[in-house]
């Protein structure tokens, strides 16, 4: 080869290497799912996770002109991809959210579709209560789906049998039966620390029992120093007496929740209770369904604080995952379809309650009485409908920023690397 | 390079890897550096405050305190992987009977994705059911529930030995390399007069892998400055902050604080910080001299 065919042949192939990588970079931009096809994004795991997927099959069968993909995230990588991908060009169709302040957030930023006049006569078929999570203005952004979430204490029953304990119902029973637990070399409380939002659930309830409504509307208000009410101080003091007394297992900072580790403790017999939302019941039925055949697993409501301002009826948790529409959704027809006609229809509510899920429509009472995990259904029903107040978790209440920067201060409470007052000066802070 | 003149066949040459550099690399610095500059969500509008979130970070004690943990970590990981992977290499690269057997086993780490090997051994490391624990009790040591990964005094160091497990074969991989290249006729000499292996290994091995470890040492301190993957499937940056580097910190701000504009100053404050290491590296040990290693042979 000469040197002219040479230096021809060279730039050809430096060209032909260049074209090559600019354009792989082109598509691999591009992630989107094949066109027509709705994506529906969730958190939920286990059985669940199946209903969801049955749900889907049945609609995709009956409407062969669509096609509803899903899928599943674990729940803390769930919220910070959310947030990613709500702000870029191509969010899912549909995605499930918790409502409250942080679905605001995303509804403030232009992210969420109003569904009011899509809806019509078909919001009555929810629970109102529930729905007030989704409204904002007068304007419904969302629906309902799988399970009410309500928070309560489960209960390894053998384990309080073999030490003469019955369940908690105040406060100072709760730190007695922790105490004999604790000096059997039982873990008293199940706690899954790694994760830092299960933190949350004695943080919300503590200052309903202490301060009753009045702390957490004051914070959602914006007021000024809202953080530093006294109920919230002594809320965090008592968290961290419980810390300090070892009511939780060895190691509880790193134990998670989000895979089944901390409720693992409790069907194994290493732990003796703990406080979590009603899907445990479900996952404790997907990992061990002995354990409930057997009626070793108990439940009962967080305990009164002696002198506190809450009703003890009031009840805190999610009230419902919720479905909502992305704005920028291409498939707007079909988005709607599928949660008009397969979310929460006859079929799915029957699936939802055989696997021990309560949803949030009217009318289920009967449903509910028949079926196999009615025990618990019952109480979590019934404990939402007699609630004076159902606290939504402050977490998702609140505006994602506040939010999240509650679930980290709490974390480090903990960890007694933050007294009450650093908290609120912190948290102050982040008032919206 | 000294003297040789850049004509446009060298140009055309270099241009694929040029242009890949300036898309991928120089662009989204300069991206994070207009991203610094701003109070943004990455949902809503975002509003230009200037130097704001720069000042915020420097008085902020949480970011000298991820500064102080990331040269923690950078020490104990070289502490950790440089000698280990020294010796490994030198052995590999000598003549015992099979050791292209151990080298197989000692590559296997490097072939799992970081999320893979945190997963793993964060299961290993359980407090409650994992295998060091288990074993540990099984012949009488603890009580079965060490905390591992959730003692702030204890994470960062369990998580530098993780990291040294994930990258010692590939350290010792150029440490083997640089072995094979010493030549012979430098260790028929040493033993002419008499060296034995002590003396061979201190006198003639290790100053002639000095390159190598000016390389692997790079290699080890820059890539465990901007290391994430595995420090968040372990701990997440806790328990607390105890593993808060500046990498977790900059997630942290950008995605869990949804401040995008703080988490973009600390990328940048970890890119110059590398850059500074690396020059400051090479300029001391005199790399950029390339002086020879084969003088006098």
């Amino acid at each position: 080869m000469n040197r002219v065919n040479k230096k021809i042949s060279m730039s050809i192939v430096s060209a032909v290497f260049t074209l090559g990588l600019l354009a792989g970079c082109s598509s691999s931009s591009s992630g989107k799912a094949s066109s027509g096809s709705v994506q529906v994004w969730s958190d939920v795991s286990g059985d669940a996770k199946n209903v969801t997927n049955k749900m889907v099959d049945r609609f995709n069968k009956d409407n062969p002109g669509i096609k509803i993909q899903s899928q599943f995230f674990e729940t803390n990588a769930y919220k910070q991809k959310i947030q990613i991908v709500m702000g870029a060009d191509n969010p899912p169709d549909i995605s499930s959210n918790w409502g409250g302040g942080r679905l605001k957030t995303f509804i403030d930023a232009g992210d969420i579709l109003d569904l009011t006049p899509y809806l019509k006569d078909d919001s009555k078929r929810y629970l109102s209560s529930i729905m007030k999570s989704v409204t904002f203005d007068g304007k419904i952004y969302g629906v309902p789906e799988g399970n009410l979430q309500q928070v309560n204490f489960f209960y390894n029953k053998p384990l309080f049998k073999k030490y003469h304990l019955d369940p908690p119902a105040t406060w100072d029973d709760l730190l007695k039966d922790i105490k004999v637990l604790k000096s059997k070399g039982i873990a008293p409380i199940s706690l899954g620390g790694k994760d830092k939002w299960p933190d949350l659930m004695y943080f919300e309830y503590l200052v309903d029992r202490i301060g009753g409504q009045e702390p957490f509307n004051k914070v959602a208000a914006g007021k000024a120093n809202a953080w530093s009410d006294p109920a919230i101080q002594k809320a965090i003091q008592m968290m961290q007496q419980l810390v300090k007394a070892g009511a939780f297992e060895q190691g509880f900072s790193s134990v998670g929740s989000g895979d089944g580790e901390d409720v693992a403790l409790l069907y194994t017999n290493k732990a003796a209770m703990t406080l979590m939302g009603s899907w445990d019941y479900t996952s404790i039925e997907s990992n061990d369904k002995d354990f409930i055949d057997q009626g070793n697993l108990g439940w009962f409501a967080f305990p009164t604080v002696a002198g506190g301002k809450g009703d003890p009826s009031d009840v805190a948790g999610n009230p419902s995952e919720f479905y909502s529409i992305s704005k920028k959704t291409k498939n707007k027809k079909a988005a709607i379809k599928f949660l008009k006609e397969a979310n929460l229809n006859d079929q799915n509510v029957s699936d939802l309650i055989k696997i021990s899920n309560v949803p949030a429509v009217n009318g289920i009472e009967s449903q509910l009485k028949n079926s196999d995990g009615g025990d618990y259904m019952n109480f979590s029903y019934n404990i939402i409908k007699n609630a004076k107040y159902f606290q939504q978790s402050w977490d998702t209440a609140l505006e994602t920023k506040e939010g999240n920067r509650l679930i980290e201060d709490l974390g480090n409470v903990f960890l007694n690397q933050m007294s009450p007052q650093q908290f609120s000066a912190d948290m102050n802070k982040y008032l919206k | 390079m000294l003297g040789m003149r850049m004509n446009w066949q060298r140009w055309t040459m270099m241009l694929p890897a040029l242009i890949f550099f300036v898309v991928f690399a120089l662009v989204p610095m300069c991206i994070a550096v207009y991203y610094s500059g701003l109070n943004w969500d990455g949902i809503s509008e975002p509003v230009w405050v200037g130097m704001k979130n720069w000042i915020a970070v420097f008085k902020d004690g949480e970011a000298w305190q991820s500064t102080l943990l990331t040269i923690e970590l950078m020490g104990l990981c070289w502490i950790t992987q440089c000698p280990l992977s020294l010796l490994l290499g030198v052995f590999m690269s000598g003549k015992q009977k099979h050791r292209a057997v151990f080298g197989v086993f000692y590559f296997i780490p490097l072939l799992f994705s970081s999320a893979a090997i945190g997963v793993t051994w964060s299961y290993i490391l359980n407090p409650n059911f994992g295998l060091v624990n288990t074993i540990l009790k099984a012949i009488g040591i603890g009580n079965g529930n060490e905390n591992w990964l959730g003692n702030p005094h204890l994470a960062l160091f369990i998580v530098s030995l993780i990291i040294a497990w994930q990258f010692i074969p590939f350290n010792s991989l150029l440490f083997q390399g640089g072995a094979k290249q010493i030549p012979e006729s430098l260790y028929e000499a040493a033993k002419i007069d008499g060296a034995g292996p002590f003396r061979i290994f201190f006198s003639i091995t290790l100053p002639q892998l000095k390159y190598t470890i000016v390389t692997a040492s790079i290699l080890i301190l820059t890539g465990t400055l901007t290391y994430f993957d595995l420090i968040y499937v372990l701990t997440g940056g806790g328990p607390g902050s105890a593993t808060q580097v500046l990498a977790m910190d900059m997630y942290k701000q950008a995605f869990i604080n949804t401040n995008i504009g703080m988490g973009s100053v600390m990328a940048i404050i970890l890119a110059v910080f590398g850059l500074v290491l690396s020059l400051l590296i090479l300029k001391f040990t005199g790399f950029n001299r390339m002086d020879s290693q084969k003088e006098g042979m």
